[in-house]
């Protein structure tokens, strides 16, 4: 299970807007080691678009993407 | 052998010259309008840029010069023209109205206060976060000029240049994504 993955950050990104989901992951993802994972908690409903989009851009890797209601949860590892 | 060598340096200098030509990761962008959700608008892509891993820089020029002008400074010793135009033109990023909808600032001020409710960062929030992120901002001298500007009433930011033509052309030449806004 994905879950079982260990986190080294968690980034509580509720009810920001675009840019914010991805301006505050690019920084996050920078303050823990490469291959360690962090996790993002977002509610905007683009970042389902825009987090995937940015992880193909930078390589960081979108381990996990899960849905609840209007939260919204990913699980990055850095890779570079 | 002699040969072998002309063409290794031919090839090598053929390399260099690609090289110049081969776009950095960057954003160049000209932002002309001076309107709220204008300049909104190219704070976000260019923020964006910079969590993509570009650097982004902004070219301002004509109505988008005022908005970087500062609230709190004043200069003086302008021409009557250079005093009309800084009166009537908007003195910062709080005095910039929409586009469309303006309703005599109506429609502004709604904006305003929908962007807070939706937790959308307002503009002055936006130029801080470009700051922090390492955008840069040209402001284009000869609309500074035109409207009578003084590089004393501009902003406090810390990787602020001015500049013309020839410097948004060499950053749009070396960049990836260019945009007129």
């Amino acid at each position: 299970m994905a879950d079982e993955m260990k986190i080294s950050k968690t980034l509580d990104l509720k009810g920001l807007a675009c840019p914010m989901p991805v301006v505050k992951i690019s920084k996050g993802i920078k303050e823990v080691e490469v291959g360690e994972v962090v996790e993002a908690l977002t509610t905007d409903p683009g970042s389902l678009t825009d987090v995937p989009a940015w992880g193909r851009t930078t390589g960081h890797e979108i381990v996990e993407t899960s849905q609840d209601g209007e939260n919204i949860r990913f699980l990055i590892k850095r890779t570079s | 052998m002699e040969q072998l060598q002309e063409q290794i340096d031919a090839v090598k200098s053929q390399i260099e010259g690609m090289q110049n030509k081969t776009p950095e990761n960057k954003l160049a962008m000209v932002v002309f309008s001076g309107s709220l959700d204008k300049v909104l608008a190219a704070l976000v892509i260019a923020t964006g840029a910079v969590a993509m891993g570009m650097d982004a820089v902004l070219f301002f020029t004509f109505w988008g010069t005022p908005v970087l002008r500062d609230k709190k400074k004043n200069v003086k010793g302008k021409d009557l023209m250079g005093n009309m135009f800084g009166t009537m033109l908007p003195k910062g990023a709080t005095d910039v109205q929409l586009s469309q909808m303006k309703m005599g600032g109506l429609g502004t001020a709604m904006m305003k206060s929908l962007m807070k409710k939706k937790n959308v960062a307002s503009l002055e929030e936006m130029f801080g976060l470009a700051e922090e992120l390492g955008v840069r901002i040209v402001i284009c001298e000869m609309s500074m000029d035109l409207m009578g500007f003084k590089r004393e009433e501009m902003i406090d930011y810390e990787h602020l240049e001015f500049g013309g033509v020839a410097k948004f052309l060499e950053e749009a030449g070396t960049s990836k994504v260019q945009l007129f806004v």
